[in-house]
């Protein structure tokens, strides 16, 4: 039996669509579904754009995003359309369940960049299970660290101004109430954790499960279309694979809202924390 | 580095399946975590039902934070192995 595996033989295979007795093994997506190649390349001043995929993707639907917004608040009137009905929804979740519960009333202007945020994210995130588009751009790590480092700017000014300078940093390492030798250990810890690890945890957190959900639907498609035999083990692991890409796909949606919606929250919870000094 | 040990230990075969084991070995505290967090969100909900919105909010918030350091534990292989 292991002749049929000899070098010889295995030399011959084509296994550019491996099934499952076909001596090819399961071709295991890599990080390789993440790249794609340029379909428009050129340089401005030695600077190169490829525009890719997820580019094209990411121009297409923020437009998308625009426009919708402003056909439903473009002529708001008090007893409202169907369309802005639609678009209020998503308004007063943004203001009532993310910047009236973390910054209060007084953070009222800060709602236009949380909803942005917010629904850049879930539209990007969204490109996941969207047939035709199917790739999370969100995924792509240059997404979520430029969306991480335009908090991180806004959070660290906004501390800056309302604080001043030495205030803010007083506020965040020497928080009252503690007794003093452990001050040499907090004060480092705090530093670092709000100044240097918080827009990494929250690219990491976006980008992360964002590429394992998009990893996890592709193993599944993956090894429907490898498990397809006539044999038994065919037969049920295809059926198996394919509901759990239809099951996945239903819990992929769960978490792009979470992820956009912890995001978002965390951005609020950030600017309240720079406003208002915590005590 | 890490084939020099191997080596010298006598180790031989794929060393890629480090990155599945770490992934393993870095789920086992989000998981644990994850299931303090519902559990007393569900102890909590059974004692007060009024406040189920607050603590549902709660819950989904500690649950976002702690599953990122699993999810930081699948992407770790990729980023140091290539």
């Amino acid at each position: 039996m292991l002749d049929l595996l000899s070098p010889g033989l295995l030399a011959e295979l084509d296994c550019s669509s491996p099934h499952l007795n076909s001596g090819c093994g399961f071709p295991a997506p890599t990080t390789e579904i993440f790249v794609f190649h340029p379909v428009w390349q050129f340089t401005i001043l030695g600077i190169d754009f490829s525009i890719g995929k997820p580019m094209i993707m990411a121009l297409m639907f923020s437009i998308l995003i625009v426009v919708f917004f402003v056909l439903a608040f473009g002529r708001a009137k008090v007893v409202p359309s169907k369309l802005q009905s639609v678009g209020e929804l998503g308004y007063l979740f943004v203001r009532d369940q993310i910047s009236r519960e973390t910054i209060g009333k007084s953070g009222d202007k800060f709602i236009p960049f949380l909803f942005a945020l917010f629904f850049f994210i879930f539209v990007m995130n969204f490109l996941e299970i969207l047939p035709g588009a199917q790739l999370p751009v969100t995924s792509i790590y240059a997404f979520p660290v430029a969306l991480a480092l335009m908090v991180w700017v806004v959070y660290m000014y906004l501390g800056v101004r309302h604080q001043g300078p030495w205030g803010f940093f007083r506020n965040m390492m020497f928080p009252p109430g503690v007794p003093v030798p452990i001050y040499f250990i907090l004060s480092p810890i705090e530093l670092i954790s709000n100044v240097i690890v918080r827009p990494f945890t929250l690219s990491i957190r976006l980008f992360a499960n964002m590429f394992a959900g998009h990893i996890l639907l592709t193993v599944f498609t993956v090894a429907t279309l490898y498990l397809m035999n006539v044999s038994v083990m065919g037969i049920l692991g295809s059926t198996t694979s394919f509901l759990m890409t239809i099951i996945m796909t239903a819990f992929e949606l769960l978490i792009e809202f979470l992820q956009a919606y912890i995001f978002t929250l965390l951005t609020a919870s950030y600017i309240a924390g720079s406003l208002h000094a915590e005590h | 580095m890490i084939e020099l040990l191997a080596d010298a230990a006598g180790v031989t075969g794929n060393l890629k399946i480090l990155g599945a084991v770490g992934y393993g070995l870095a789920a086992i505290g989000p998981g644990v975590g994850i299931g303090i967090i519902f559990g007393n969100g569900v102890q909590a909900i059974a004692r007060q039902p009024e406040a189920y919105g607050v603590i549902r909010q709660n819950m989904f918030i500690g649950f976002a934070l702690a599953e990122a350091l699993a999810l930081l534990g699948f992407v770790a292989p990729f980023v140091f192995g290539g």
